[in-house]
């Protein structure tokens, strides 16, 4: 029965909106602690790669980038499941509070990629098969953006995108499938593979712990959005005045 | 038969249906009233399924409707604005489409009601081709040939001449007198001279 | 009584043939435009056979996708503009499995025969003679899939504004996949390898699109008629 307050307190818009206030700026501060922390031990301590030299030090931003930015997808389609089966508005404002922030961490993925490949090798751009998957996943994010952006009534957008998160979600491991197999069937020479270097714990940690930093990056973000997402989708309600005066 | 408790419905920032309930017995006709923006139209579709409301519940024969959401459907008659017709295909093939997915009908009992609603003369050239009045008669064939206890019609007489007119009255009559209900937005007045009779007006503040 | 399911899904084939053959010029359209971007490609890249065939999958699958695209527009926009959409919505019958006939009453009036199509162009783009086969099947196949996906943002995008550029941005991430397969599979035809692994595999596509997309379709419908 517990759980069963706690998901109904979820329900509650002025609830969500005042844990959201309280929240935000601790997940905030933990994040800067874990990213300053990871920056150093990445950037510093880490000892550079036999291979890479210090180019491989891309990875600390771009893996956890590229992790986020499919989590956060996950996480989209996770709170518009949620909305669509038990018509949850909070759980809408969720899903449309993610979006921007995914599409972000994705562009920031394909960037330090893009970044990458010039010293490995000398390419901005490579056809790599995770580098493609998440410029599809950018795209998928573009159109959820997009078709809520294109229907005007707030609940039909809602509803709509919905169903495109949950069936884009399900298609992700397909594509990402598909991806690998176009690019296995076209090996080249040199092994276009942006993958990471063997890491022992010295390079490990701090890829891990910056992973972490993102993730409360990204908790802090939506909240800040999810506020001003309440804010305008219940501007007619009562309980708004309230929290603003 | 049909009750109606509580709708509670926004499209976008208008609250347009404030808590709405009636209630229709078999051989009532429910006649929805109100200014232009009331909601009757949306009164009407959220009672068919096609809007979901914030609140409140539709239930058909003690269940509620979203529950039973096909047998609801198969017992229930929707006209809206539009007479939902293809304009490429003959009044007839029309009714046998919509019909046919419905129920198993012959071809004499499409000649029936395109007689009854005086549409049997058109019946046979394209749809694109007819007035606005003439595709409300095939429309209203469309609806008797149903056969569903439940009608739920939009402004049905909307283009209709005084005959035809006439007719619609004539039509609910004779539905209510198969145990039937009716709920109808109308925009001017319709009197029946059988059947029992509830108003309801919408966006009286 | 109540019309049984194969009453119903012929009676929604045989309105749809029957449309579609009273605007046959509809059912042209597509073809039209799969042959344009297919000549398009050898005007902007070169006349060289021997390079086109390299190209040839590519060019192929790209104007049948974008092809589609278009064809998928006359899938439901029609039909929600004049209200009998909502009949299918309001019959009573699994919106799903009519939605299903629909879709595979669409392909048979535009992904088959762009695939049946095909070869013409393939012709144009160097494909060898015994390629042509696996080249209409797969076409044929990827077109079904297609279809299917599209179908569901098709559903998605009937009350958006601008929908029909959306219905594209839509789609086309979700049908990566069958790209990959398809024109794989194509590919492989064309050089004399086994393209059996690829067709397989846009089988699959396919079958799991028949079981889920309808579904999806027909929710996407529901709320775009709202």
């Amino acid at each position: 029965m517990a759980t069963w307050t706690w998901f109904h307190r979820f329900g509650s818009p002025p609830w969500v909106y005042g844990f959201a206030r309280r929240w935000a700026p601790w997940f905030g501060g933990a994040a800067l602690l874990c990213m300053l922390i990871a920056l150093y031990g990445g950037l510093v301590l880490a000892p550079a790669d036999y291979q890479q030299k210090d180019a491989f030090r891309m990875v600390y931003v771009h893996a956890p980038a590229a992790w986020l930015s499919l989590m956060i997808y996950t996480t989209m389609a996770v709170a518009a499941a949620v909305g669509l089966i038990w018509r949850m508005k909070v759980a809408h404002a969720v899903a449309a509070a993610c979006a921007p922030v995914g599409a972000w961490f994705t562009v920031a993925a394909l960037g330090t990629g893009m970044l990458w490949g010039k010293p490995m090798w000398g390419a901005y751009w490579v056809w790599d098969p995770r580098l493609t998957a998440e410029l599809v996943l950018l795209f998928l994010y573009f159109g959820y953006m997009g078709l809520r952006a294109g229907i005007e009534d707030q609940a039909k957008a809602d509803k709509a995108s919905a169903m495109l998160a949950v069936v884009g979600v399900i298609n992700v491991p397909i594509i990402k499938y598909s991806v690998e197999w176009w690019n296995s069937l076209h090996q080249t020479a040199t092994v276009m593979q942006m993958g990471k270097p063997k890491m022992d714990f010295d390079m490990l940690w701090p890829l891990l712990l910056m992973f972490v930093a993102f993730a409360l990056y990204f908790a802090a973000v939506l909240l800040i959005r999810l506020r001003a997402e309440l804010l305008r989708r219940e501007r007619t309600a009562s309980w708004i005045r309230e929290v603003l005066t | 038969m049909l009750n109606v408790t509580g709708l509670h419905l926004w499209r976008g920032d208008r609250h347009v249906l404030r808590g709405v309930s009636f209630e229709a017995r078999a051989g009532q006709c429910v006649l929805l009233t109100g200014r232009n923006g009331a909601g009757k139209t949306t009164l009407l579709r959220a009672v068919a399924g096609l809007l979901d409301p914030e609140e409140g519940q539709v239930a058909w024969r003690g269940a509620p409707a979203r529950k039973t959401r096909d047998v609801f459907h198969s017992e229930l008659a929707y006209l809206g604005h539009e007479p939902p017709l293809k304009g490429d295909l003959t009044g007839r093939e029309n009714l046998r489409f919509a019909t046919g997915i419905r129920r198993a009908v012959a071809a004499a009992d499409i000649d029936a009601a395109l007689t009854r609603t005086g549409a049997k003369e058109f019946s046979d050239r394209a749809v694109r081709t007819l007035s606005a009045g003439q595709k409300r008669r095939v429309a209203l064939a469309g609806v008797l040939l149903t056969g569903a206890p439940l009608w739920l019609l939009d402004e049905p007489t909307t283009n209709l001449d005084a005959d035809g007119q006439q007719l619609v009255a004539t039509l609910i009559e004779e539905q209510l007198a198969r145990s039937g209900i009716v709920v109808a937005a109308i925009h001017h007045a319709l009197t029946l001279k059988s059947g029992e009779t509830v108003n309801l007006e919408l966006g009286a503040a | 009584m109540k019309a049984g399911v194969l009453d119903v899904a012929r009676l929604v084939i045989a309105r749809d043939l029957r449309l579609a053959f009273r605007k046959p010029s509809q059912l042209l359209q597509p073809l039209m435009f799969f042959m344009i971007v297919a000549t398009l490609f050898p005007l902007t890249l070169t006349p060289e056979m021997s390079r086109l065939r390299d190209a040839a999958p590519g060019v192929l699958w790209v104007g049948a996708l974008l092809s589609s695209l278009l064809a998928l527009e006359f899938l439901f926009r029609e039909d929600a503009q004049d209200g009998t959409l909502e009949q299918f919505a309001l019959s009573g019958q699994s919106l799903t499995w009519m939605l299903f006939a629909k879709t595979c009453t669409h392909w048979l009036l535009s992904g088959l025969p762009l695939a049946l199509f095909a070869p013409i162009a393939a012709v144009g783009l160097g494909v060898p003679g015994e390629a042509m086969w696996s080249v209409v099947a797969s076409l044929a196949l990827g077109g079904f899939a297609l279809s299917l996906i599209g179908a569901i943002s098709a559903g998605l995008t009937l009350g958006a504004r601008r929908g029909g550029v959306l219905l594209s941005l839509l789609t086309l991430p979700l049908a990566v996949p069958i790209l990959v397969f398809g024109a794989d599979a194509t590919h492989q035809a064309i050089i004399g390898g086994d393209f059996g692994p690829p067709l397989r595999m846009l089988g699959a596509i396919a079958v799991l699109g028949v079981t889920l997309a309808p579904l999806a379709a027909a929710a996407a419908v529901r709320i775009g008629l709202e």
